[in-house]
């Protein structure tokens, strides 16, 4: 019943999600409006996180297999993609390792500095 | 035989989480960032649909399925989350600062490569929001007029290369404190890469989950600006 009961309100949420993205005219997927909307009831609450906890960790570690479908499905993309693959394929090897070394180094910046403002006080 | 494999809901689903399992063996034995499940899974379910020739649509029958928790999975991101509150509030001015500036760097770098590579204004927009989380990078791609299709394969492409190299490149940059890593990834990776956050540790996929919903909603208003630029 426990388990039941948990992935009844994950797929509760999850619909409450895809009713938002229906109803407001943004760019945002129903899942994001989902994980805002369980955020929110366990902040306030409305959810305890006991009442969730085990299948959302179940479900969190199975996520990457979920991606493989998706994956696949280059295979269907690959006509279009071919004329512009190599600039394409190098744009997006450069980018993604400049956002991470970026988003990582300024993160990690900030904490050390608020860490040594701490301990001078 | 080929009519069972064109019509079974299971099989798509069998096989990729068979070569999931076979690319998390070929880790653990070779400790290389080549072997990561994801991309071994993908590759094998790509290589046995061409052997047996089945088509894409045929695999995606039973494939779907897996997919289908993609949503649910997502919504469970904020049980991790609710779970580091505290710590988010502690270094809430690095988490935001964090993901402000990868953001601008993931828009300029684009602009930048789209312009030395002499990219159309077309191509550059379906490019702009390649590290976010699909559903929003598609609607950004579909309203400022990019190729939709070249977008969610180039999102996906990004994914799989960061989930990848995120060991490597933190390693390499020094980049150790598991806020700044979940953010790193989150940011340049999306949810492919929140699943490897998710390996490192609470803390990473907390932040790397967070990541996903800032980064991508930055991005829908950073690219209706940089979309003028080229």
């Amino acid at each position: 019943m426990k388990f039941l009961r948990q992935f009844g309100i994950i797929l509760l949420l999850s619909a409450l999600g895809e009713g938002l993205h229906a109803l407001l005219p943004l760019p945002v997927p129903a899942s994001v409006y989902g994980l805002v909307l369980m955020l929110a009831a366990l902040m306030t609450g409305i959810i305890k996180v006991g009442q969730v906890e085990e299948t959302a960790d179940f479900l969190i570690e199975i996520m990457p297999v979920m991606f493989v479908p998706a994956g696949v499905g280059l295979l269907n993309a690959w006509g279009v993609l071919q004329p512009i693959w190599v600039p394409v394929v190098m744009i997006t090897v450069i980018t993604t390792v400049i956002v991470m070394v970026v988003t990582g180094r300024v993160t990690q910046t900030v904490i050390e500095k608020d860490r040594k403002g701490h301990d001078s006080k | 035989m080929t009519n069972f494999i064109e019509n079974s809901v299971f099989l798509g689903a069998v096989l990729s989480l068979v070569a999931y399992e076979a690319g998390m063996l070929l880790k653990r034995k070779f400790k290389l960032a080549i072997f990561n499940p994801l991309l071994i899974a993908i590759l094998c379910v790509m290589g046995v649909l061409s052997l047996l020739g089945v088509d894409y649509d045929t695999y995606n029958e039973g494939g779907k399925y897996i997919s289908y928790l993609l949503t649910p999975a997502t919504v469970c991101l904020a049980v991790p989350l609710y779970r580091q509150m505290n710590l988010l509030k502690k270094n809430i001015k690095a988490v935001v600062l964090g993901i402000v500036s990868g953001v601008l760097a993931s828009l300029v770098s684009v602009l930048a490569l789209a312009w030395l590579f002499g990219l159309s204004h077309e191509e550059y927009v379906t490019l702009l929001p390649k590290s976010i989380t699909t559903a929003i990078g598609m609607g950004v791609s579909e309203e400022l007029g990019g190729i939709v299709t070249i977008t969610v394969a180039v999102i996906i492409i990004t994914g799989v290369l960061g989930n990848m190299i995120a060991e490597a490149v933190c390693r390499i940059a020094r980049i150790n404190e598991p806020i700044a890593k979940g953010l790193a990834l989150g940011t340049s990776a999306h949810a492919i890469g929140t699943a490897k956050a998710m390996e490192m540790g609470e803390v990473e996929g907390a932040m790397s989950s967070l990541a996903i919903a800032v980064a991508g909603l930055l991005t829908v208003v950073g690219a209706s600006v940089f979309v003028q630029f080229l």
